[in-house]
C-alpha cells in the first residue's frame, strides 16, 4: 500500500472515530486518536518530501476509486503525488499535527473537545484532498470540504453570537469566490473536454492565442478560464475584495487560526495558482491581475495591521499581507519562489499564531495589545519562540553573509524576482512589496513591544479585572493588579519549540532547492529558469532594500511603542481621517454593508412583506383559513335547528335541482 | 316463474324475517331479561345473512340469472356487496351497543329486532329492481330508525332527533312517492329494465321531473347536500349506537339504490343528472367540511363528517362508469370500517360513573390515559383526512382516479383542495389528543368486544389495510360489472 492512502485517510479515520464517539468516550480517546493519526500522516509525509529534494523520488498517482463516467467526462478518485503535493503534504501534516498537540493544552477546559478534534481531523483530510488531487473536480471536493470545516471550526464557539456570524461570513464570502472556480472549472471542462490536471496541463499551451464568446465579448479563452479559477483562489486565500471574511474568522479557536487561517486553507488559492501554473502562463491578463491583486492586497493588508489592537487580528492581516506576497511572486511568474514563500510562512505565521495563543492563554483570554505589556519575564519561552517568528517574518537576515531566517530567505526572493522580472506590474508589486516589508516589521515589532516590553497595563483589562476581582482604581499603583501570568503548558510549548526550529532554519536549508533546482520541481510546476537568472542579478540595493525597511520599521516601532509612548496617539490623531480610514479597514465592510448586504436585505424584506406575506399567506392559506373560517360560521348559522328551514331547504335544492334540468 | 329459485334469491330478507319475528315473540314472551341473547342471535344471524350474501356472489351473470319474483328484485354482485357491508355493519354496530344502553338501564329486546328489519330493508334496497320493492325496503328501513334515532324516549334530545328524522323523513319519502309517480305516469312501467326501455324510447320532460324527484329523495337518505339539514341534528341527539348506525349500514344502503338506480334505470340519462350529482358531491364536501370546522360535539362532527364523505363518494357516482361505481363502493366500505371504528372509540370514551364523553373538552390529553385508544384514534382520523400510507388514502384516490378517467379533472381537483379543509378538523382531533393537557377523568378499561371491533376497523385502515387493494377492486368491479350485465 503506498503511504499516501495511509497519509490522506488516516485523519479521515480519526475525524469519523472521534466525531462518532464524540462525548461517548473520555475526551482523552478523541485527543489521542486524532493527534495520533496526525503525527503518523506527518511522519509519512517527511520522507516523500525529502525523496522529492534528493531528486530520489518519482511523482505518481495513486488510483483509489472510480468516481464518475459520463459520455466524455470521465474522473475518478485518484492521489497524485509530486512536489507541489509533496510540499503541501509536510506543511499541512506538520502543522496540522503541532496544532493538534497544541489543543491538548489550549482547549483543555472546553467541554467539547471530542467536537473540536474531529473537525480538526476532518479539515486536514479536506486539505489532504485538495493537494493531492487529480482531476479539479476531486480538488473542487477538497476545497469545499476545507471551506465546511472552516465553517464549522470558526463557528465552533457556536454559542458566541459574533462567532456564529464570523463563521457564516467565511461560508458566504467563500461561495463568492466558489462560484468563480466552478465557472473555472466547467468552462476548462467546455474547452479541454477533460477535467484532469495532468492532461489540462498538457493541453493548455496549445490554447494560448485561442478566443472565446464570453458575455457578448470575443476575449481571449485563456484568459477568462484564469481569471475565473483565481477569483475561487482570491476567495480562499482572502484577498483583496474578497477578504473581509478573514479578520474575523479569528473569532475562532486560536489553534484553528493557527491551522486553517494561516499556515493551510488560506494558501489553497496560491497553491492551486502553482498547480495550475501552465495555464496561467498562456493567460497574460490573467497574470496580470495576479499580480496587481496580489501586490495590492499586500499592501493593504499591511496599512490595516498597523493599526489593529487586537493581537491576532495584527496575524490575520499580516498573514493577508503575506499571501498577497505569495500571489504577486506567481503572477511574475516565480511559482518555485511563491511556494517556498508559503513553505516558510507556513512555519513562522503558525508559530505567531500559536505563540499568540500562548499570550492570550496566559492573559486570562485577553487579546487586547492596550493590555498587555512585560510579559518577556513573564513567560520567556513564549517570548523567544515570538521573537523567533517576528525575526522571520520580518525577514532579518545578511545577503552577504548568506544567513537568514525563513522570512528572509523567501520574501526577498519574491521581491528581487519581482524587480528582475522587469515590466511595469513587476515593478509595481515590488514597490508595493518593499512598502509593505516596512509596515510588516512595524506592526510586527509594535506587536512585540506592546506585548513582551513596556510597563504592565494589565488592570485595564476587563478579563483580568474579571480574574483578579479589582478595579483599577481599587488596585491604585499596581498596574498589575496583582495578577501571575503563567507560562503555557508543555503541550502547548513544544509544538512552539518545533515551528520556532522550522521558522529559523526552514529558509536557509530549503532556500537553493525551492529557488535553483529545476530538477527538484519536475513537470510539477512551470519553472521560469532564465527569470530565476534575472532573480539571482538584480541589483544589490534590492536585495538589501528587505534588510533597510526592516530596519526602518523596527526603528520607528522602537521609538514609538518603548521610547516616546505618546507617539502613537499624537499621530493618530493628527492623521486622523487617514488613521481612521486604515483602522476601520478601509471601510471595507461598511463599504460591502452598504453596497451587498443592505440591497440583499431590502430585497429579501419585499419578497418577504409584499411577496411572501403580503401575497401568498394573504391570498393563500391565510387568505383561504379566513374563508373557510367565516364559511363555518356561515354553515353553522344556517344550521338553525327548525324543522321547517330544514323542509324548506329542502324543497328549495328540490326546485333548484328542476330548474337546472330544464333549462 | 320459479318460486324456488325467487326464494333462493331472497333468503337472506326472508330468513332475517322469520328470525326478526321469532326474536319479537321471544322478546315478548321474555321481556328484557332476553335482551342479551336476543342481541346475541341477531349478530349471528346477521353473519349469516352476510355469508350467505357472499355465497350468491357470482349470480349476475346471464340476463336471467339473479331475478326473482319477475324481476322486482335481483341477486347480483352489486346487491350482494353491498348486503355484506350492510350486514356486517350493522352487527359490528350491534356487538357494542348493548353497554351504552345498559348503563341506564335502557337497553329493550326490540333494539336488536329492529335492526333485523332495518338490515331486511336495507337488503332489499340495495336488490331492488322495481320502484315498488324499492320503496317497500325504504320504508321498512327508515321506519325502524325513527324508532332508533327515539330509542331513548325520556331523553328530550333522542325524542327530538326521532321526531325531527320522521318528519324530514316522511318529506323525503313524499318526494319519492311523487318522483316515481311521474316516472309511471310518463314511462308506464315501474321496473327498472321497463323504464330504461322507455327512456330509450322516448325521453319526455315529465319523466325526467320524476327522475329528479326521485334522485332528491334519495339524496336524503344520504344526506347530501342540501338535503343535509337532518343530519347533524338527529346524529347528535340519537343515543350514540344509534348513530354510529345511522353513520355506517344505512348509508350503505341507500348509496347502493342510489348507485343502483342511477346507473341501472336512469342510466341512460347520465347527462341529464350528472350535474346536479356533482353540484351535490361539492356542495356535500364543502359544506361537510366548513360545518365541521366550529363544532365542539364529536357526534356532531362526525356528522358533518359523514356529509363531507358522501360527496367524495358521489364523486364516484358523477363518473358514471363502472370504475366509478367500483371507486364508490370501494370509498364506502373504508368509510364504513372508518366510521365503526371512529365511534366505536367514543362509545368507549366514558367518564369513570360511566356516562359518555362527547366533546373536544373530553378528550383534551387523551393520549396520556388511554394511549392505545388515542393511537387507534389517530389512525382513524388520519385515514379520514386520507393521509397515506393509511387506507382512506385509497378510498380517496380511486374515486379520484375514476373522475380523471371520466374526464372530470376539475371535479378531482376541487375535491383534492376541498379534503383538505377536511384535514383541519380530523388533524384538530389529534392535536387535543396528544398535545393539549389532560382536562378530565376517563374510564380506564373498555370491554373486550369494543377492543376488537375497533382493534378490526384500525387493522383495516393501517397500512396492512393495503393488503385488501386486489380482492376489493375485484369484487368492486365485479360488483360494477352487474350493471352492465344488465343493460
Amino acid at each position: 500500500m503506498h503511504p499516501i492512502l495511509l497519509i490522506v485517510f488516516l485523519p479521515l479515520l480519526a475525524a469519523l472515530v472521534a466525531g462518532l464517539t464524540n462525548k461517548a468516550a473520555p475526551s482523552v480517546f478523541a485527543k489521542a486518536i486524532t493527534t495520533g493519526a496526525l503525527f503518523v500522516s506527518a511522519a509519512l509525509s517527511w520522507p516523500i518530501f525529502l525523496g522529492f529534494v534528493a531528486g530520489t523520488y518519482e511523482p505518481t498517482v495513486v488510483p483509489v476509486l472510480k468516481w464518475v463516467q459520463s459520455g466524455s467526462l470521465a474522473f475518478d478518485w485518484a492521489l497524485r503525488v509530486d512536489t507541489l503535493t509533496a510540499i503541501m503534504l509536510v506543511v499541512i501534516n506538520t502543522v496540522s499535527a503541532l496544532v493538534h498537540l497544541y489543543s491538548w493544552g489550549y482547549m483543555d477546559e472546553d467541554p467539547d473537545q471530542p467536537r473540536f478534534f474531529a473537525y480538526l481531523s476532518l479539515f486536514t483530510f479536506a486539505m489532504l484532498m485538495l493537494v493531492t488531487a487529480d482531476n479539479l473536480v476531486q480538488m473542487f471536493f477538497g476545497w469545499e470540504g476545507v471551506g465546511l470545516a472552516s465553517y464549522l471550526l470558526i463557528g465552533f464557539w457556536f454559542r458566541k453570537p459574533s462567532a456564529s456570524a464570523a463563521a457564516i461570513k467565511a461560508f458566504v464570502v467563500n461561495r463568492v469566490g466558489d462560484l468563480g472556480f466552478m465557472l473555472g472549472i466547467f468552462g476548462t471542462y467546455l474547452v479541454f473536454d477533460t477535467v484532469s490536471i495532468t492532461e489540462i496541463l498538457a493541453a493548455a499551451p496549445g490554447m494560448s492565442g485561442a478566443t472565446i464568446g464570453f458575455l457578448g465579448y470575443n476575449v481571449y479563452t485563456m484568459d477568462v478560464l484564469c481569471v475565473l479559477l483565481f477569483i475561487g483562489a482570491m476567495g480562499k486565500s482572502a484577498q483583496l475584495g474578497l477578504h473581509t471574511w478573514l479578520p474575523d474568522a479569528m473569532e475562532g479557536p486560536t489553534p484553528v487560526s493557527a491551522l486553517i487561517h494561516a499556515a493551510t486553507m488560506v494558501t489553497a488559492g496560491v497553491f492551486m495558482v502553482c498547480r495550475l501554473s501552465p495555464m496561467f502562463e498562456t493567460a497574460p491578463v490573467a497574470l496580470g491581475l495576479v499580480t496587481f491583486i496580489g501586490a495590492a492586497t499586500c499592501i493593504f493588508a499591511a496599512t490595516v495591521g498597523t493599526t489593529q489592537w487586537d493581537i491576532k487580528r495584527v496575524i490575520a492581516y499580516s498573514t493577508c499581507s503575506q499571501l498577497g506576497y505569495m500571489f504577486f511572486a506567481a503572477g511574475v511568474g516565480a511559482y518555485g519562489a511563491a511556494m517556498f514563500h508559503l513553505f516558510t510562512h507556513a512555519f513562522f505565521k503558525a508559530l505567531l499564531f500559536l505563540g499568540a495563543g500562548s499570550v492570550i492563554h496566559a492573559m486570562h483570554h485577553e487579546q487586547d495589545m492596550r493590555y498587555y505589556g512585560e510579559l518577556r519575564k513573564h513567560i520567556p519561552l513564549t517570548f523567544w519562540a515570538m521573537m523567533a517568528g517576528t525575526l522571520a517574518i520580518t525577514g532579518v537576515g545578511i545577503y552577504h553573509l548568506g544567513a537568514g531566517f525563513a522570512g528572509f530567505w523567501s520574501k526577498d526572493a519574491i521581491l528581487e524576482v519581482a524587480y528582475g522580472r522587469g515590466t511595469e506590474l513587476g515593478n509595481f508589486a515590488f514597490w508595493m512589496g518593499t512598502f509593505a516589508a516596512l509596515l510588516t516589521s512595524f506592526y510586527s515589532w509594535r506587536l512585540m513591544f506592546l506585548t513582551f516590553w513596556g510597563k504592565p497595563r494589565w488592570i485595564e483589562s476587563e478579563h483580568i479585572q474579571h480574574s483578579v476581582h479589582k478595579t483599577p482604581e481599587e488596585a491604585g499603583e499596581d498596574t498589575t493588579g496583582g495578577y501571575h501570568p503563567h507560562e503555557s503548558p508543555l503541550t502547548m510549548l513544544i509544538p512552539l519549540g518545533v515551528l520556532s526550529i522550522g521558522a529559523v532554519l526552514a529558509g536557509q536549508v530549503f532556500a537553493p532547492t525551492f529557488l535553483d533546482d529545476a530538477a527538484f520541481w519536475g513537470s510539477s510546476i512551470f519553472y521560469n529558469e532564465p527569470l530565476i537568472h534575472a532573480m539571482h542579478n538584480v541589483p544589490y540595493l534590492v536585495k538589501y532594500a528587505a534588510l533597510i525597511v526592516m530596519v526602518i520599521g523596527l526603528v520607528v516601532a522602537w521609538y514609538a511603542y518603548i521610547k516616546d509612548t505618546s507617539i502613537p496617539a499624537k499621530t493618530a490623531e493628527q492623521l486622523g481621517p487617514i488613521y481612521r480610514f486604515l483602522y476601520n479597514k478601509w471601510y471595507f465592510d461598511e463599504l460591502y454593508h452598504y453596497l451587498f448586504v443592505v440591497p440583499a436585505f431590502w430585497l429579501g424584506r419585499q419578497f418577504w412583506k409584499i411577496g411572501d406575506v403580503g401575497t401568498i399567506d394573504r391570498f393563500g392559506p391565510n387568505g383561504i383559513a379566513w374563508v373557510v373560517e367565516k364559511g363555518s360560521v356561515g354553515a353553522r348559522k344556517f344550521q338553525t335547528g327548525y324543522l321547517y328551514s330544514y323542509a324548506l331547504v329542502m324543497l328549495l335544492g328540490l326546485v333548484a335541482a328542476i330548474t337546472w334540468v330544464l333549462f | 316463474m320459479d318460486y324456488a329459485t325467487s326464494f333462493y334469491f331472497t333468503a337472506t330478507e326472508i330468513g332475517l324475517s322469520l328470525c326478526g319475528l321469532a326474536l319479537l315473540l321471544v322478546a315478548g314472551w321474555q321481556g328484557n331479561k332476553s335482551a342479551r341473547m336476543v342481541t346475541i342471535i341477531s349478530v349471528a344471524a346477521l353473519f349469516g345473512a352476510a355469508i350467505f350474501s357472499i355465497g350468491l356472489f357470482d349470480r349476475a351473470t346471464g340476463e336471467v340469472a339473479g331475478r326473482a319474483f319477475g324481476d322486482l328484485y335481483r341477486a347480483d354482485a352489486f346487491g350482494s356487496f353491498a348486503k355484506v357491508l350492510i350486514y356486517v355493519a350493522a352487527a359490528a354496530v350491534l356487538i357494542v351497543t348493548p353497554r351504552f344502553f345498559e348503563r341506564i338501564d335502557a337497553y329493550r329486546a326490540e333494539y336488536p329486532v329492529l335492526m333485523l328489519f332495518n338490515a331486511v330493508g336495507m337488503g332489499m334496497m340495495v336488490s331492488a329492481t322495481d320502484l315498488m320493492t324499492l320503496y317497500i325496503g325504504l320504508e321498512m328501513s327508515s321506519l325502524s330508525s325513527y324508532v332508533l334515532a327515539s330509542f331513548l324516549r325520556n331523553d328530550e334530545r333522542s325524542s327530538e332527533a326521532g321526531l325531527k328524522y320522521f318528519v324530514l323523513g316522511a318529506l323525503a319519502s313524499g318526494i319519492i312517492l311523487y318522483g316515481v309517480s311521474l316516472v309511471y305516469g310518463f314511462t308506464g312501467s315501474t321496473n327498472y329494465a321497463g323504464i330504461r326501455a322507455a327512456f330509450e324510447a322516448s325521453f319526455s320532460t315529465g319523466a325526467l321531473f320524476g327522475v329528479v324527484f326521485v334522485l332528491a329523495g334519495l339524496a336524503f337518505k344520504i344526506s347530501a347536500v342540501p338535503f343535509h339539514m337532518w343530519t347533524p341534528d338527529v346524529y347528535e341527539g340519537a343515543p350514540t349506537p344509534v348513530t354510529a348506525f345511522f353513520a355506517s349500514a344505512p348509508k350503505v344502503a341507500a348509496m347502493g339504490m342510489l348507485l343502483r338506480m342511477a346507473m341501472d334505470p336512469f342510466g341512460g340519462e347520465a347527462d341529464a343528472w350528472r350535474q346536479i350529482v356533482i353540484f351535490a358531491a361539492l356542495a356535500s364536501i364543502v359544506v361537510g367540511a366548513l360545518g365541521a370546522i366550529g363544532q365542539q360535539n364529536l357526534k356532531r362532527l362526525l356528522a358533518y363528517s359523514s356529509i363531507n364523505n358522501v360527496g367524495f363518494i358521489m364523486i364516484g357516482l358523477a363518473a358514471a362508469t363502472p370504475g366509478g361505481v367500483a371507486g364508490a363502493l370501494t370509498y364506502l366500505a373504508i368509510y364504513v370500517a372508518m366510521t365503526i371504528g371512529s365511534f366505536t372509540a367514543l362509545l368507549m370514551l366514558r367518564a369513570p360513573d360511566g356516562t359518555n364523553l362527547e366533546t373536544f373538552a373530553d378528550i383534551s390529553g387523551l393520549s396520556t390515559k388511554r394511549p392505545a385508544l388515542a393511537w387507534s384514534l389517530l389512525a382513524l382520523m388520519f385515514s379520514l383526512a386520507g393521509i397515506p400510507p393509511l387506507f382512506g388514502f385509497w378510498g380517496k384516490f380511486v374515486v379520484f382516479q375514476a373522475a380523471v378517467q371520466a374526464d372530470l379533472v376539475a371535479l378531482a381537483a376541487i375535491g383534492i383542495a376541498a379534503s383538505v379543509i377536511g384535514a383541519f378538523y380530523y388533524l384538530k382531533f389529534i392535536k387535543v389528543m396528544f398535545f393539549d393537557e389532560p382536562t378530565r377523568e376517563v374510564e380506564a378499561t373498555s370491554p373486550v368486544s369494543h377492543w376488537v371491533v375497533l382493534g378490526i376497523c384500525v387493522a383495516i385502515m393501517s397500512p396492512l389495510g393495503y393488503l385488501l387493494t386486489v380482492p376489493l377492486g375485484e369484487w368492486t368491479a365485479q360488483a360494477a360489472a352487474s350493471f352492465v350485465a344488465a343493460m
